[in-house]
């Protein structure tokens, strides 16, 4: 039987160390002259991007390539999706073409919930509204265990729109199931009711959100929510959330500085901070390919066990 | 034609009958009830209801028929032997159709509509602005005097304060009370389920129980203002229950309604997305559960109704954001109101009967859920110690959006007779 991955929440904590512990030869791979590998020879990943994306879809796209996987991409506009075809007849119509893997973003949390029993092809979550975004959280992992060793006892804190963000669902459920101590802050007009029953402590101060960090992750804040009576203003905003040089001493003094991007310099972080050496924030990218190919393969064998 | 039912468990609120009776019903009304009827055997059906429960005809206040305009979900004709499968026979139906029923020429057609089918009364509801725009009254009139028994813009709330404040003085002149589907639009914020841990952990936009009680509040306050009569539809939250609680005690005219699935489900349901759980509003949580219990014990809540919503199934099985509000109700309602309250200890037998028939007829002031003679005989036989298993495949309306298939109740019903005829024989519609 094939399989799906839709979340962290679904996943176990032997399944995640092993997508993590085959991430590390995959960075072997891609860090080597020759990026090429045969592991996804003749297999098919269609990308199907309902949303905007840069980094993400480059990221599996490459990450297919670099395995010698027949890779495309569709994006909503200029498709049949434009058009006003149904998520279920698009995803259909992809998997009757002989593809292997699905890669799907997505606004409405839940959609790939929705295709993954409909469809032969495994699908892998690339970002579902607000619920998950599973391979961030991996390679948000996967750079922690690089350069702290191990997860378990970690401390992370999580800093910015915890509402909005599938990238700290994904984070709770992974860092969670391996042993890590997660917090997060953010304006309580940000933080989503009931949070702290994911198993996080829940702060409304920055300084009590990242004290004694091992890792302080920021989220990105969309200016556009400020309409909706969110926040009253950027520089507000970065006055009581945003992480200078000076903030980050609350965290411990090796801590890293991680961030899934794209950064809004001088309003999440300090641009000092950013560029500084605590920042991972590069390294999460390439890792990010890492991560996928990992992801892939094991789905192109079947699964994660 | 005559029926004869008898040795039923016959349970009449209206009259104050519960006990062991025969009951006699002749050219469509009912003729006696009693111990001791005298019966003229001539071209008289006989239906044994020993060992089952006889109760008035159910009256459902709060359904959606979809005639007309989307008669590919439901139409009058598919609705109504629903509602008969459901042991309801009759239902006042929300104005939400296309072209809405907000004025007299929609109210007449599906009032002549309901009369071919002929599987349940139908008393429509008409909208309390035109085009349920929440900007200018609809014909409120002209509505009641052909046939409108209610005024509501149900799922399109009246936002502005001042046009729910003149419907309710306008309406109370012609004796009709608004229904007020309550939710703060902008506090709901386009929520798609309950505010909380549930919706949180799914990443899926939460709906606080304040939208619903502000509006609950906003037209209480109202009514109490003007000394009008108000309803206060499917009542989902604690807060709601106690307010409206409170205003009762204070005199005010304020009736209110919940549904089966706001004391027998939770947001837990959605968990999954799915989207057969959605509804609005929005399935709450277990102490809402409790306080929606609490309610109808105490008689703060009147009645129960199903909010029969039904939907296609293209408009359920898609992303949970895009699916439409709403579940189908008419043929569980009684089955989850004697497992959840009735075998719970939450309701006596003929408390529940009292809420799904005798209350909302009061409420509409309709002629129904009574078993007085003189009155159309209108009865309903279930077994309430029957267990059955609800198989969404076998529904009669034409949608299958239900979270319960699959769920164990009771007291399916078995007979139901509609002005004097047999429409339901041994669980078969006729």
């Amino acid at each position: 039987m094939k399989q799906d991955l839709l979340g962290l929440k679904d996943l176990s904590a032997e399944e995640i160390k092993n997508i993590l512990e085959t991430a590390k030869s995959m960075k072997v791979v891609l860090t080597s002259p020759s990026k090429k590998t045969p592991h996804l020879q003749g297999k098919t990943v269609v990308n199907l991007f309902y949303e905007n994306s840069t980094r993400t879809r480059l990221s599996f796209e490459l990450a297919a390539k670099y395995m010698s996987a027949n890779a495309a991409n569709i994006s909503s506009s200029g498709s049949s999706v434009a058009k006003g075809e149904t998520l279920i007849d698009t995803a259909e119509t992809i998997n009757a073409m002989g593809t292997d893997i699905l890669v799907m973003r997505h606004d409405m949390s839940g959609a790939p919930h929705l295709i993954a029993p409909l469809v032969d092809a495994s699908v892998i979550n690339a970002g579902d509204g607000m619920n998950e975004h599973p391979t961030q959280a991996l390679l948000d992992m996967f750079t922690m265990l690089e350069k702290k060793g191990s997860i378990e006892g970690l401390k992370v804190a999580i800093v910015g729109d915890i509402t909005h963000s599938r990238v700290v669902r994904s984070n709770i459920y992974g860092l969670k199931k391996l042993g890590a101590e997660v917090t997060v802050g953010g304006p309580a007009t940000l933080v989503p009711q009931g949070i702290e029953q994911m198993g996080v402590k829940v702060f409304t101060t920055v300084h009590e959100a990242i004290v004694g960090a091992d890792v302080v992750m920021g989220l990105r804040i969309q200016l556009e929510r400020q309409k909706k009576g969110l926040f009253p203003s950027v520089r507000e905003y970065n006055r009581f959330f945003g992480i200078d040089e000076t903030r980050l001493k609350f965290a411990k003094p090796d801590a890293l500085l991680m961030h899934p991007g794209p950064v809004n310099r001088g309003v999440e972080f300090s641009s000092s901070v950013i560029d500084g050496p605590q920042s991972v924030i590069n390294e999460q990218v390439t890792n990010g390919v890492a991560v996928r190919m990992a992801v892939m393969y094991l789905l192109s064998r079947g699964g994660f066990k | 034609m005559k029926i004869l039912i008898k040795n039923g468990h016959v349970i009449d609120p209206a009259n104050g009958r519960d006990g062991i009776m025969d009951i006699l019903t002749d050219d469509g009304v009912i003729c006696g009830v009693g111990t001791e009827l005298e019966v003229d055997g001539f071209e008289m059906e006989v239906i044994d209801a020993s060992g089952k429960t006889v109760v008035p005809g159910l009256v459902d206040m709060h359904c959606h028929l979809r005639e007309p305009g989307f008669e590919y979900k439901e139409d009058i004709e598919s609705g109504t032997r629903a509602a008969a499968m459901g042991g309801i026979t009759s239902v006042a139906c929300m104005p939400n159709t296309k072209p809405a029923t907000d004025n007299a020429a929609v109210i007449t057609f599906i009032k002549e509509r309901a009369k071919e089918a002929g599987y349940a009364d139908v008393y429509p509801i008409g909208a309390v602005s035109k085009g349920l725009q929440g900007k200018e009254l609809a014909e409120i009139g002209e509505m009641k005097f052909a046939g409108a028994v209610a005024l509501s813009d149900d799922g399109m709330p009246v936002t502005e304060s001042w046009l729910m404040r003149r419907a309710m003085e306008y309406a109370k002149m012609f004796d009709l009370r608004v229904i007020s589907h309550c939710e703060d639009f902008g506090l709901a914020d386009g929520g798609y389920m309950n505010e909380g841990p549930v919706a949180t952990a799914m990443g899926l936009r939460g709906i606080s129980r304040a939208a619903e009680e502000v509006m609950v509040a906003r037209d209480i306050i109202i009514a109490e203002a003007i000394g009008a009569p108000v309803h206060i539809a499917h009542v989902s939250t604690r807060g709601s229950v106690e307010l409206v609680r409170q205003a009762k005690k204070r005199g005010v005219e304020v009736t209110c309604e919940t549904c089966p699935h706001y004391f027998s489900l939770t947001d837990r349901a959605c968990e999954g997305f799915n989207t057969n759980a959605k509804m609005n509003p929005p399935l709450r949580t277990d102490d809402d559960v409790a306080a929606i219990k609490e309610g109808l014990s105490d008689g703060t809540i009147d009645c129960i109704v199903t909010d029969h919503a039904p939907h296609h199934i293209d408009e359920k099985n898609c992303e949970f954001g895009r699916a439409l509000n709403g579940i189908v109700g008419f043929e569980t309602s009684l089955g989850l109101g004697l497992k959840y309250l009735v075998n719970e200890g939450v309701l006596t037998l003929p408390q529940l009967i009292e809420k799904m028939s005798l209350n909302p007829s009061r409420i509409l002031d309709i002629p129904k859920g009574t078993l007085s003679e003189g009155c159309q005989a209108d009865i309903t036989i279930f077994d309430p110690d029957k267990e059955w298993t609800v198989d969404i495949t076998k529904f009669a309306s034409k949608s299958k959006n239900s979270p319960f298939d699959g769920f164990k109740l009771f007291g399916k019903p078995e007979y139901v007779i509609f002005k004097g005829d047999i429409i339901l024989n041994q669980g078969v519609i006729l």
